[in-house]
């Protein structure tokens, strides 16, 4: 697997990374893959980060060559959204038992696995992904597809990211890398444009990509491809003709965008559409980048335009929720980048950051946030679940906005929760989403079951005890009082 | 008898299964105080974890070697170690079990070598911790394989052998993973109802249902006590429920000479009849009223229901014990078994599902074969195939993960196989179709709506 070694050596030795850039020149040899601890490790593999990255692209069919868990466990349960091509969800394994192992018949079944796809779905491309039993014995994907991609007369990707190879992360990059290779400039477009962009790292989750690209829209700006939500594989393909890119609030594929301002000359910032302050920047960013790249200056002040418009419309909205929301407290557990777009408007409305989790963030990232929350303290880089357990049963926090990992922590703390990770159910893009993400805070903290859950039973608030309960003898009283009304009714 | 039709495709469209390690990591979490760990890389156990918090809605313990590329080819036993160790000290479980992945298995190490040899090495350190070892990898079987290993090497690992004096009134209940938290949980009643002290491994009951505790726990915090485990040779009786848990039933018969009685399904009128019967010459007590009363309930559910089902063309996707469970009640009430499919040739059961033939296979055959069918049932994944079929979608066994509840409902003994004959009917209610002067045209089409006639005036 030397040619793979070599591909993790240089996906984490990544000049862009203000992460990378921080480090002494001994520690970036080192990579930035944290060696996992036997017994206290959480979180997916590369082959994991890989089929994240690339499964959103949704006329592709999706071949994992693997024993079942890798495809069986884990297909169908992302929250990307199509507006077109349901391929992608359908789900494609090699599924290889004991005896396709035993008698060496992994590339054989691949092969006429790929065949099969073709001929039954007909798809623009079949992308096949290895995964750690696979690369154990040797299977030569590449190889394999090379073979198919010539015989078939279609796309065959090989995605070379078993699970063995390390983390989430760096199945990202990985990703990123194969689109680089056999993806990305294979198809010229007939009508390129001087207001073609790339938007790298959106993945479209809850279809909330379409609640930025109608702005983009009414500027005049094409998406020539959003990497990877809501993505054709042709579109991708010939994504080397944007003449400007933006890459979302993730520097899981900050390889792919500098590495495409090499080759192509596409120039890229990192930005992000959660917050509104973000959102405005990001939009100016992009045309600044336009205007630099050739396209008409009058589109500047277009943009000015649409901006104010939408931010007086956002803060308007906002303003309806400060009463209801000022002083309430939010415990931010995520990957800092996301969690930290949206602080702002969140502060803006009154409301208080008790903690930021700032596990995933970069030293300058650290420093804003050191800023605005002025206690050092309010920093985590991350927090056991016990800890976190008693912190939010202590009702240190009104609410917790988190990924589904410690979902139930917080609920079994009876503590509201709001899932802001890749499972949510809400598009918290753009300037309507950051009012959709504040009424969905809204809603959760005043839903009416949390005074009842926190309620213990009346038969546990003895009198004797009841000094020692959270229960009250004003309350209790009322309690039997309100029995006693209840039976009087009913005689 | 059915004829069992092996897969013949390279590429699995649509897994029916989840993997082997799953199920074994799912019959652990039925003990108290247990943490399952996944010997493999940390991708298998993420995505074991994330489908089973999806499907139980719940905090679930699962803990992973994190085998990378050094530990796949130099071996994995300081990983092993080390997790064990880690887990110990952190947790402090009762249980730690061990489930092997596809990758170390294909290493070919000897995980059970190992295990002795922490033991040894750790004597003090692991005490009050019993460690046990289930050999599932994920290139063979499904989740009732994973169960049934999980089960049987808790017994043969932790319940003391040799015959033991018996407690004339105590069952050993073995459940099979198609049993439902609301399952298991009934059962004990009914068994408790005769007098009868029930052990039941696993006892999800107690671990997965779904409650609040008062403060943190990394572990299970309910289920089967490990002490249970080892005292289950003093029991009267063993009760195994499902065919793949002949082979813990059997342990357990050789370590302890507790004599077992395997029962196939435990849905349907028949079955039921027999288990009651069962729990009454065991216990010498008369069946109680109110398991007479639910008796007469089934009957007239039986009779209220039938109507609904007879002549409906029924697509099961199941493992073998679930499929063998929900065909025979389709077929007792009159439905025909259109398509059957399910994971692995292994299981004996198959060739007593009442249909034609049963195809081992995934979603993709149950899609290509349910057409024309009247409802489709398996797990949530099938909602793809139901959209594009236009059929209604029952949703049973693992994972759930699109709707609430799949845990609290209830598929057993009579009042089980009642509520399963309701929630049918309704189905099929809500998606009856009017009949139209079209449909109904004596000359329009006869050959096709004759063919395909489900009954005249609901179907089409």
């Amino acid at each position: 697997m030397s040619s793979l070694s070599a591909k993790i050596k240089d996906a984490f030795d990544e000049p862009a990374c203000d992460k990378n850039r921080g480090k002494d020149a001994k520690a970036r040899k080192e990579g930035c893959s944290k060696s996992l601890t036997p017994g206290a490790a959480a979180g997916g593999c590369a082959f994991d980060g890989a089929k994240i990255v690339l499964q959103p692209i949704t006329d592709v069919a999706h071949l994992v060559h693997a024993p079942l868990a890798c495809e069986g466990n884990s297909w169908d349960n992302r929250g990307a959204v199509s507006s077109g091509p349901t391929l992608w969800r359908t789900s494609f394994t090699t599924d290889l038992t004991e005896l396709d192992l035993v008698m060496g018949q992994g590339e054989r079944k691949l092969f006429k696995a790929i065949r099969e796809i073709k001929h039954t779905y007909a798809p623009p491309a079949i992308f096949v992904y290895s995964t750690c039993v696979t690369a154990l014995i040797g299977d030569d994907i590449e190889a394999v597809c090379k073979r198919a991609t010539e015989k078939f007369g279609l796309a065959v990707v090989p995605i070379n990211a078993p699970g063995l190879a390390g983390s989430k992360n760096l199945g990202n990059k990985l990703a990123a890398e194969a689109l680089l290779d056999h993806v990305i400039g294979t198809v010229e477009p007939d009508d390129p444009g001087p207001y073609d962009i790339n938007i790298l790292g959106e993945f479209n989750l809850s279809g909330e990509f379409w609640l930025v690209k109608p702005l983009l829209d009414r500027l005049g700006i094409r998406v020539r491809a959003c990497i990877p939500g809501d993505a054709r594989y042709r579109d991708i393909a010939s994504a080397h003709r944007a003449r400007a890119a933006m890459m979302v609030c993730s520097t899981a594929l900050i390889s792919l965008a500098r590495k495409m301002e090499e080759r192509w000359d596409i120039p890229f910032f990192e930005g992000s559409f959660y917050g509104i302050s973000d959102t405005s920047q990001a939009l100016r960013n992009l045309v600044r980048l336009l205007v630099r790249k050739g396209a008409d200056p009058e589109i500047l002040e277009r943009t000015e335009t649409l901006i104010a418009q939408q931010e007086a419309i956002a803060w308007k909205k906002l303003e309806s929720y400060r009463q209801r929301l000022q002083g309430k407290r939010v415990l931010l557990n995520t990957g800092g980048v996301k969690s930290w777009s949206v602080v702002h408007a969140l502060m803006e409305i009154g409301i208080e950051i008790v903690g930021t989790s700032v596990k995933k963030s970069t030293v300058q990232d650290k420093e804003r946030i050191k800023q605005v929350l002025k206690h050092d303290k309010h920093m985590f880089e991350s927090m056991a679940a016990r800890e976190l357990y008693a912190m939010l049963s202590e009702h240190r926090a009104d609410i917790m906005l988190s990924g589904g990992r410690t979902q139930f922590i917080a609920l079994k703390a009876k503590t509201p929760w709001l899932d802001i990770n890749q499972e949510r159910q809400h598009p918290y893009a753009g300037y309507d989403g950051m009012v959709e993400l504040v009424r969905q805070i809204d809603l959760a903290i005043h839903n009416p079951i949390w005074s009842q859950v926190r309620q213990p039973a009346p038969w546990d608030c003895q009198p004797d005890l009841i000094g020692e309960l959270p229960c009250t003898r004003n309350e209790t009283a009322y309690l039997f009082d309100e029995f006693a009304c209840a039976t009087a009714h009913e005689c | 008898m059915a004829r069992i039709l092996l897969q013949s495709k390279s590429a699995a469209v649509n897994p029916l299964k989840s993997s082997q390690p799953l199920g074994a990591a799912f019959a652990f979490l039925g003990v108290d105080g247990a943490m399952p760990l996944f010997h493999g890389s940390q991708g298998c156990t993420s995505f074991a974890l994330v489908l089973f918090v999806r499907h139980f809605k719940e905090a679930i313990p699962l803990q992973t070697t994190a085998m990378d590329e050094v530990a796949t080819i130099l071996g994995a036993a300081d990983h092993l170690e080390e997790a064990i160790l880690n887990l110990k000290n952190r947790t402090k479980p009762k249980l730690i079990g061990v489930c092997t992945t596809a990758l170390v298995e294909t290493r070919g190490e000897d995980c059970a070598g190992d295990i002795a040899n922490i033991k040894l090495k750790h004597t003090q350190e692991l005490a009050g911790t019993e460690v046990v070892l289930a050999n599932t990898p994920d290139f063979d079987g499904a989740i009732e394989e994973g169960w049934a290993r999980a089960v049987t090497a808790m017994i043969e690992g932790i319940t003391r052998s040799g015959e033991r004096a018996r407690h004339p009134k105590k069952i050993a209940i073995l459940p099979g993973c198609n049993l439902t938290v609301a399952d298991v949980e009934h059962m004990r009643d009914m068994v408790e109802s005769f007098g009868l002290k029930p052990v039941i491994l696993p006892d999800i009951s107690g671990s997965l249902d779904g409650t609040v505790p008062d403060r943190w726990v990394a572990t299970t915090y309910g289920g089967t006590s490990v002490e249970d485990i080892r005292e289950l040779g003093t029991a009267m009786q063993c009760i195994a429920i499902g065919e793949h848990m002949r082979r813990p039933a059997k342990a357990l018969l050789g370590l302890t000479g507790v004599p077992y009685v395997l029962f196939q399904s435990l849905t349907g009128l028949q079955d039921t009849d027999r288990f009651v019967s069962l729990l009454s010459s065991i216990s010498g007590a008369a069946v109680p009223a109110r398991v007479r009363r639910r008796r007469a309930q089934l009957q007239d559910a039986m009779l209220d229901g039938h109507f609904h089902f007879g002549g409906k063309k029924i697509a099961i996707a199941a493992e073998p014990d679930q499929l063998f469970q929900l065909a025979t009640f389709f077929a007792g009430l009159g439905s025909e078994i259109a398509a059957a499919v399910t994971t692995t040739d292994r299981s004996k059961i198959l060739e007593k599902v009442p249909a034609v033939s049963v195809q081992i296979g995934d979603l993709g055959d149950l899609e290509s074969l349910a057409v024309g069918a009247d409802l489709l049932v398996t797990h949530s994944h099938g909602r793809q195939a139901s959209e594009r079929l236009r059929i209604p979608l029952m949703r049973i066994g693992f994972p759930v993960f699109d709707r609430l509840g799949s845990q609290h409902k209830l598929a057993i003994l009579y009042q089980g196989t009642r509520d399963l004959i309701f929630e049918v009917a309704n189905i099929f209610q809500a998606n009856q179709h009017a009949p139209t002067p079209e449909a109904l045209d004596p000359l329009r089409n006869r050959e096709i709506s004759h063919e395909r006639c489900s009954p005249p005036l609901a179907g089409q």
